[in-house]
C-alpha cells in the first residue's frame, strides 16, 4: 500500500511527467516560463488546482451520472481555478501581475481535466490526492527547469540573482521563439536519458 | 454506494447541486478576499509613490491632484499627481499616467506607470503599475529603461525638456526595447505626458532649493547625472543646477 | 483602415500561437497534415466568432450585477455548451459541413485560445493597433482575425511537418522535440513582423 502511494507520486514526477512525457499543458509551459520564478509560481498554482479537483471529483464520483461528467468536472475545476485566482490576487499581487491571463486558463489545461477523467474518477480519495500532488510537482519541476534555462540564457540571472552581465544575455530566449527551442531541446534530452 | 444512473432527473439534480455549491464556495472566497485585494492595490500604490522619488527622511505627500487629458471634449485619460514635500519644501512629484488616449498604443492593451520627477523635472525612477503584455516581453519594460549599463536606453536622471524622449528609430535619444519598438514608443509617450502634466504646474518654474545636507555626494567625479543614472540602486543624488557639490 | 490594421496585427504581428502562446495543444496535435490543419482552423474560426459574441454580451451582464468573479466558470461552460450545440445543429442542417468539422469540435472545448480570446475581449485587454477602441465591433473583428491567424500558423506548420516527415532526424529529437524546434524557427520568422503596425 505504501509502495503504491509512493509509486503514484513518483509516476507523475518522472515516468509520466506531464510536460516531458505526456506533452500536456503546453500553453502555460511556453508562455509563463520567462524566468524560473514565474515558471515555479505557475506550476504551484496548477498543483493546487490539481490536488483539490482530484480530491473533490474522487469524492463525488458516484454522485455524478456518466453522461454529464465532463460539465460537472469542468465546474469543479473552474471553481478551484477562480479561488486560486482570487487568492493570488489578494495575497501575492506581484505574481498575479506576471501570470495574468494564464491563471484563468488553468481551466483548459489538459492535465487537470485529463487527470480527473483518467485517475480521480476511478480511484480512492487518498490516491487521487497523491496523483494530483505527483502530477503537479512534475509539472512545477518542468516549468521551473525551463524557466531557469531561459532566464539564464536570456538575461544572465537565475532566480533573480545576477550570474553574468545582462549585456551578454541572448534576449531571444526570453521571447517567444526561445520558449519553443528550449523546450524542444530539453525534451530531446529527457527522451534520450529515459530511453537508456 | 452505487453509481447514479444517467436518468434526466439525476443529471439535472447532480449538475444543479454542483453548480450551486460551486457558486456558494466562490462567493465565500470572494467576500473573504475582497478586502485584501483592494488593500493590496492600495499598498502597492503607496509603495510605488515612495519608490519613484528620492529617498529622503520625513517625506509627506499632498493630496493627489488630477490632470485630465481631453480630446474632442471627451476625457480620454486621467493623470494623477502626488506631490512630495519635506516639511514645506516641494522635492518632487510622483505621477501616475497610463496609455489611455495615447498616440502610440501598445499592443498589450493599456498599461499604467508611476513616474517620479524631482523638482527640476529629471526622471528619478519609474514603476510599472499595471500591464497586460505577454509575460516576459512587457515585463522587460520595468528593467529596460533604468539599466545603468546601457546609457542609451536609460532614462533615469534625464529631463524630458533637454532629452528627446522618443525611440532612436524615430530620431529620439532613447534606444527601444529589442523587438518591442511599439511598446517602447508607448512607454516613452506616457513618460513625456506625465512630465507635461507637472510642467504645467507653476511650481516647476521656480526651482526649490534643497538643503545641501540632503544632497548625496557622488563618490567619484562631480557629475551628479552619473550617480542619478545608477537609478535601480537605492542611492540617489539631486541635481543642482549650476551649483557646486 | 483601423479595421484592416486589426487584421494585420492579430494575424501576423501578434499571432495567437506563435507570440501569445495560446492554442499550442492543437498546434502540436493536429498539424501533421495540411488537410486536418485546415479543418481545425475552420472549426476554430466558426466557434471563436460565436463564443466571443456570446461571452462579450454575458460579461456586460456580469458587470452590471458585479459578479466578475464568476467570469471563468461561466465562460468555460458557455463555450462547452456552445460547442455541443453547434455539433448538434450542424449534424441536422449541414451533414457535409459536419463531416468536415465534426471531428474537431469536441477538441475545441479544451483549446485555450477560445477561452483566452473570450476573456481578453470581454475585459478589453487585447492588443489593438493605435486608434482602435475596445468594444463589440473591434472585439468581434479581433476574434475573427485571431482565428485566421491560428489557422495560418497551423497550416504553415503542417506544411513544414509534412516535409519534416521525409527528413532524417536524430533519434532523440524525433517526434515532439523536432516539431518544437521547427515551431521556434517559425516564431522567429513571425518576429520579423513586429513593429509593422
Amino acid at each position: 500500500m505504501k509502495n503504491k502511494a509512493l509509486n503514484t507520486v513518483l509516476n507523475g514526477i518522472l515516468r509520466e511527467n506531464p510536460v516531458f512525457a505526456l506533452v500536456l499543458g503546453m500553453c502555460p509551459t511556453l508562455a509563463t516560463t520567462t524566468s524560473a520564478i514565474n515558471g515555479m509560481s505557475m506550476g504551484l498554482a496548477t498543483t493546487f488546482v490539481l490536488i483539490c479537483s482530484n480530491v473533490v471529483i474522487s469524492l463525488l464520483k458516484n454522485l455524478i451520472p456518466d453522461k454529464v461528467r465532463i460539465p460537472a468536472f469542468i465546474v469543479v475545476i473552474a471553481t478551484f481555478v477562480t479561488m486560486v485566482q482570487l487568492l493570488i490576487q489578494a495575497y501575492v499581487p506581484a505574481v498575479y501581475d506576471k501570470l495574468g491571463l494564464f491563471i484563468p486558463l488553468i481551466v483548459v489545461n489538459c492535465i487537470v481535466l485529463g487527470r480527473a477523467e483518467a485517475f480521480a474518477a476511478k480511484n480512492t480519495v487518498g490516491l487521487s490526492a497523491l496523483d494530483g500532488l505527483g502530477m503537479g510537482l512534475g509539472f512545477s519541476l518542468a516549468l521551473t527547469l525551463i524557466g531557469a534555462v531561459r532566464e539564464l540564457l536570456g538575461t544572465g540571472s537565475l532566480f533573480g540573482m545576477n550570474l553574468y552581465s545582462e549585456t551578454y544575455g541572448m534576449l531571444i530566449f526570453v521571447l517567444a521563439p526561445g520558449a519553443f527551442i528550449v523546450l524542444g531541446y530539453l525534451m530531446a534530452l529527457v527522451q534520450k536519458l529515459l530511453k537508456k | 454506494m452505487a453509481k447514479l444512473q444517467s436518468s434526466f432527473k439525476n443529471m439535472l439534480l447532480s449538475l444543479t447541486l454542483i453548480a450551486l455549491v460551486a457558486a456558494a464556495a466562490l462567493a465565500g472566497v470572494y467576500t473573504l478576499t475582497e478586502d485584501p485585494i483592494s488593500n493590496a492595490s492600495a499598498k502597492k500604490q503607496k509603495e510605488a509613490k515612495e519608490k519613484v522619488l528620492p529617498k529622503v527622511e520625513g517625506m509627506t505627500f499632498a493630496d493627489a491632484e488630477k490632470v485630465y487629458i481631453v480630446k474632442k471634449s471627451d476625457t480620454v485619460s486621467t493623470i494623477i499627481l502626488h506631490k512630495a514635500y519635506v516639511g514645506e519644501e516641494w522635492i518632487g512629484t510622483a505621477v501616475e499616467a497610463s496609455t489611455e488616449g495615447n498616440q502610440n498604443m501598445p499592443f498589450g492593451g493599456t498599461f499604467r506607470l508611476m513616474v517620479g520627477f524631482n523638482n527640476v523635472g529629471d526622471v528619478v525612477r519609474y514603476v510599472v503599475l499595471e500591464q497586460a503584455e505577454t509575460p516576459g516581453l512587457g515585463a522587460l519594460m520595468s528593467t529596460w529603461f533604468c539599466n545603468p549599463d546601457k546609457p542609451k536606453s536609460n532614462i533615469l536622471g534625464k529631463n524630458p525638456a533637454t532629452t528627446n524622449f522618443s525611440v532612436s528609430k524615430d530620431g529620439g535619444d532613447v534606444d527601444a526595447i529589442t523587438a518591442s519598438t511599439i511598446t517602447s514608443r508607448a512607454f516613452l509617450e506616457v513618460v513625456v505626458r506625465a512630465y507635461n502634466a507637472i510642467a504645467q504646474q507653476p511650481m516647476l518654474i521656480e526651482k526649490v532649493e534643497v538643503e545641501p545636507a540632503e544632497v548625496f555626494v557622488c563618490p567619484n567625479g562631480n557629475d551628479p547625472l552619473e550617480c542619478a543614472g545608477r537609478g535601480c540602486a537605492e542611492q540617489y543624488c539631486l541635481k543642482q543646477k549650476g551649483g557646486q557639490q | 483602415m483601423v479595421y484592416f490594421l486589426i487584421f494585420i496585427s492579430a494575424i501576423f504581428v501578434n499571432n495567437i500561437v506563435l507570440s501569445q502562446f495560446l492554442g499550442i495543444c492543437p498546434f502540436l496535435g493536429v498539424s501533421k497534415k495540411i488537410n486536418t490543419a485546415l479543418g481545425m482552423g475552420a472549426a476554430v474560426l466558426f466557434v471563436m466568432t460565436l463564443a466571443t459574441l456570446v461571452t462579450y454580451l454575458l460579461q456586460q451582464l456580469l458587470n452590471t450585477w458585479n459578479l466578475g468573479f464568476l467570469q471563468t466558470i461561466l465562460f468555460i461552460l458557455v463555450i462547452a455548451a456552445l460547442v455541443q450545440m453547434i455539433e448538434i445543429i450542424l449534424k441536422k442542417i449541414s451533414p457535409s459541413l459536419y463531416q468536415a468539422l465534426g471531428v474537431f469540435l469536441p477538441l475545441i472545448t479544451t483549446n485555450c485560445c477560445l477561452l483566452g480570446v473570450a476573456i481578453m475581449v470581454a475585459s478589453g485587454t487585447y492588443k489593438l493597433p493605435m486608434g482602435a477602441e475596445p468594444g463589440l465591433l473591434t472585439g468581434m473583428l479581433f476574434a475573427i482575425a485571431t482565428a485566421i491567424g491560428f489557422a495560418l500558423a497551423l497550416v504553415l506548420f503542417a506544411g513544414m511537418r509534412e516535409q519534416l516527415a521525409l527528413a532524417k532526424v536524430p533519434k532523440a529529437l524525433q517526434g515532439t522535440p523536432i516539431a518544437l524546434l521547427t515551431a521556434g524557427l517559425l516564431a522567429m520568422a513571425f518576429m520579423g513582423f513586429s513593429g509593422v503596425v
